[in-house]
């Protein structure tokens, strides 16, 4: 019963996504303006069903309802009650369903919550959101159904990867999904200014809300990704340029852009198209690495179910969204006028900079990723690895690093190049200072990309709290104090890729019981190694006493056996202290019970997703910073108005 | 000038939806081709890296004879897995040498005594240099070498027992 009520939730939603269409169309064209007071409320039932259908997908995974395919295939009563829930969206259909309910409650909290954006507007938003959602109902409904059963059942599931039990999974596709699926809120926003054809100041500021919170869910999303990979995959890297990985990225890239852009036509009213066609490259970038990661076309270890038929069904939605989105464009965009002038030394032209420089890294990712494939068509395999995105993207991201330091620097409308080489001083003699301790302690020894990293990241650490500098610190505005935790975030985070490049020792030893290991200052004294047993698997687990001079603390690497499906992972240990984390992987057993150990010693490693949290901080920051003081402002107009 | 810029976005959209469906409709192809076949071994020479066997360089793999380089390491698994396969190798007549991976001598010598040791010469590539110049991602990797020295075949993974007979017919096509 539980999944035929998931199955009708989802179909009376997707009913309700195309009478809101049709509400908005007739309202808006069709001269019948009355019926547009029912597509909120369609929006916000749409929502509810969603969140209902996925609800229950959620319970029948967690009851280990053998009689439904998708719990069968993906699932084991045995598994701990965590991995079952987050089982729901570790495969296909359910992370399918995850989209359409983040979008379809998107789409309700655009209902409810928007006040900015004029009637007219609002209602196409809500039209174009539903246009959208439509196509994935149609996809989930027709090619994915989630809720589909099996008869006779099985006496148990297959089981989950066990790559993916791990707590991270419970939290990180969520967070990612319900940033990039948000981005759908400004594609749908772009939608309706176009339609409206009203891009103006007062646009910008209704949709810089829903980028915000987008990005910052996106930010987390990537940043746990991030760690995940590192701790879970065990070599000991945070970053592999994986197609899955970019096609985080590329929405992200793209949203950090269109955060910037927004902001120049919130204040200054310019970069009026601009703006709008990176709303409709955000959410398209979700779109195509959707169609990446679920068509098979491109090889990744995130791949789930290979299906040329699924492939055909999302490109078609890609072909229609944003062909669709960018025909619009090119009709409409000639009827916006040009937005307002401004000087070539101005805050607009570092944002301009900034939004040039994502694009460009933007670009890189996406014909590094895509090359493979371009290659194909041809005839000839290749694969692209991260010598090519390394050599490529680190440049650009450093001189954006160099943009970030000097924009907020930068006063808006017009600047003297002077005044601003002024307000860097500190920053650049830091760069200085900072270049030449590291040049005579390392010379040689590390590379030139983490020296310019780790030299710059000083510098613009320096310059991104040079904002904050002569100001009272409780009287500077909430979204100045996120700009500034947020672009700290990006120094911290920089300062720990380089750190890792640049310093990580890596020790490979074969060890016995009782032996005693020594790298990177720290002692590291193999004690034992024994079986354990835990939920659904076994391990062999060594027990290693570590110790830097102080007292010994004991880690425990395993290397583990699931039986279903029948796999092993290794489970690295990880020690963390300020400065660095220790990272120790158990490998085989080899010739005269010697066991494999890879160690590495990772200075300022945490710094990079340290670095990540933080910027998300400072977007959610900037957030309730903008919001409030729009709720203040209101408050004391109304109070005026009562005076 | 601003008419065109407007409808670029959506002309490289068209031409990378046209590329997607042709990767999309394009069979699968499962085998990797090596870029390396037909082309001469990368020149190297290599340290013995087992005490009972002669050490290896490339100019010794010319011998006019297919012959089979065997990329292996005493540390991984597939390679125990493949010894069987080597071994029956051996026996049909096949001269079979090999490289070992990240290694030390006494852990190979301790390997080719538990699993068996088909190979006439094999060198020690400790910092996998030569493992990159061939263009061999991991081990076990097998190249089928013709007569004169250049690269035949190259097998990813190891050698199933029902690969055999393709690795003699690789062998044969050689000569």
């Amino acid at each position: 019963m539980i999944a035929e009520t998931g199955l009708a939730a989802l179909w009376l939603a997707a009913a309700l996504a195309l009478l809101q269409l049709l509400l908005a169309f007739a309202g808006l064209k069709g001269g019948k303006p009355e019926l547009l007071a029912a597509v909120r409320p369609a929006a916000v039932a749409q929502g509810l069903l969603t969140a209902i259908a996925f609800a229950l997908l959620i319970t029948l995974f967690l009851r280990s309802d053998m009689s439904v395919l998708l719990v069968a295939t993906n699932s084991h009563s045995m598994k701990p009650w965590l991995y079952k829930f987050a089982g729901t969206w570790g495969n296909h259909e359910g992370s399918m369903l995850l989209w359409v309910t983040v979008m379809g409650v998107a789409g309700a909290a655009v209902a409810l919550f928007e006040r900015a954006l004029k009637r007219d507007a609002h209602m196409a938003t809500l039209g174009g959101q539903a246009a959208i959602s439509l196509g994935f109902y149609a996809f989930l409904l027709f090619s994915s159904n989630p809720f589909a059963r099996i008869d006779p059942p099985p006496p148990d599931g297959q089981g989950l990867n066990p790559l993916l039990q791990d707590p991270g999974l419970a939290f990180h596709p969520p967070t990612l999904y319900l940033g990039y699926v948000g981005l759908s809120v400004a594609f749908s926003f772009a939608i309706g200014a176009l339609l409206t054809r009203q891009v103006d100041a007062a646009f910008a500021r209704a949709m810089r809300p829903w980028v915000l919170a987008a990005w910052v869910l996106l930010t987390l999303g990537i940043t746990a990704g991030s760690y995940w990979a590192y701790y879970e995959l065990g070599w000991g890297g945070w970053w592999f340029w994986d197609p899955v990985e970019n096609a985080s990225l590329m929405p992200w890239l793209a949203a950090t852009a269109l955060l910037h852009s927004v902001t120049v036509l919130a204040t200054r009213d310019a970069l009026r198209a601009w703006t709008i066609m990176l709303a409709v490259i955000a959410f398209s970038m979700s779109m195509v690495g959707t169609f990446l990661v679920r068509s098979g076309i491109l090889t990744s270890v995130h791949a789930f179910a290979v299906d040329p038929s699924r492939g055909s069904f999302i490109l078609a939605l890609l072909a229609i969204y944003i062909g669709g989105a960018l025909a619009l464009f090119g009709w409409r965009i000639g009827s916006v006028r040009e937005g307002a002038p401004f000087e070539l030394v101005s805050r607009e032209t570092m944002l301009v900079a900034n939004n040039l420089l994502l694009s460009v890294i933007l670009g890189i990712v996406l014909i590094g990723t895509l090359y493979p494939l371009m290659t194909e068509a041809f005839g000839h395999k290749v694969s692209v690895g991260a010598p090519y995105f390394d050599r490529i993207a680190g440049p650009l991201a450093l001189a954006l690093m160099v943009v970030l330091a000097a924009g907020p620097l930068t006063r808006w409308r017009r600047d003297s190049a002077s005044a601003v080489g002024k307000r860097l001083i500190v920053p650049a003699l830091l760069l200085v200072v900072a270049a030449g301790v590291l040049a005579i302690l390392a010379w040689g020894r590390i590379g030139v990309l983490p020296f310019l990293g780790l030299v710059i990241a000083i510098a613009v650490g320096a310059a991104s709290i040079a904002p904050l500098w002569k100001r009272k610190l409780l009287r500077t505005p909430l979204f100045t104090w996120g700009m500034v935790i947020a672009h700290l975030g990006c120094a911290v985070s920089l300062a720990g890729m380089a750190c890792d490049s640049a310093f990580t020792v890596e020790k490979l030893v074969a060890a016995r019981p009782g032996d005693t290991i020594q790298t990177a200052g720290w002692t590291l004294r193999f004690v034992q190694i024994m079986p354990v047993a835990g939920d659904n698997w076994t391990a062999l687990q060594a027990d290693m006493q570590v110790d830097r001079g102080g007292a010994p603390v004991l880690i425990r690497p395993q290397s583990r056996f699931f039986a279903s499906p029948p796999t092993s992972t290794s489970e690295a240990a990880l020690l963390t202290r300020w400065n660095g984390q220790l990272y120790v992987v158990l490998g085989e057993e080899v010739e005269g019970g010697r066991w494999q150990m890879r160690i590495w010693w990772k200075p300022f490693v945490t710094f990079i997703w340290l670095g990540g949290i933080m910027i998300a901080l400072g977007g959610a920051l900037a957030l309730v910073g903008r919001e409030r003081r729009g709720w203040l402002l209101k408050w004391r107009a109304r109070r005026e108005v009562e005076a | 000038m601003r008419k065109v810029w407007i409808w670029l976005p959506l002309m490289l959209f068209l031409a990378f939806i046209g590329l997607f469906a042709s990767g999309l409709f394009q069979p699968d192809d499962r085998v990797i081709h090596s870029r390396l076949v037909g082309q001469p071994l990368p020149a190297f020479t290599l340290p013995a890296g087992a005490s009972d066997r002669p050490a290896l360089a490339s100019a010794q793999l010319a011998t006019g004879k297919p012959r089979l380089l065997n990329i292996f390491a005493s540390w991984c698994v597939p390679c125990a897995a493949e010894a069987p396969q080597l071994m029956a190798l051996k026996q049909a007549g096949v001269e079979i040498d090999a490289i070992a991976i990240r290694d030390a001598r006494p852990d190979v010598d301790g390997f080719l005594k538990r699993y068996g040791n088909p190979y006439a010469r094999i060198g020690l590539d400790a910092q996998s240099k030569i493992q990159m110049d061939l263009g061999s991602s991991g081990v076990p990797e097998t190249f089928v070498i013709d007569g004169k020295g250049r690269i035949a075949y190259q097998h990813i993974g190891d050698i199933r027992a029902d690969d055999v007979p393709m690795i003699l017919d690789r062998l044969r096509d050689a000569q």
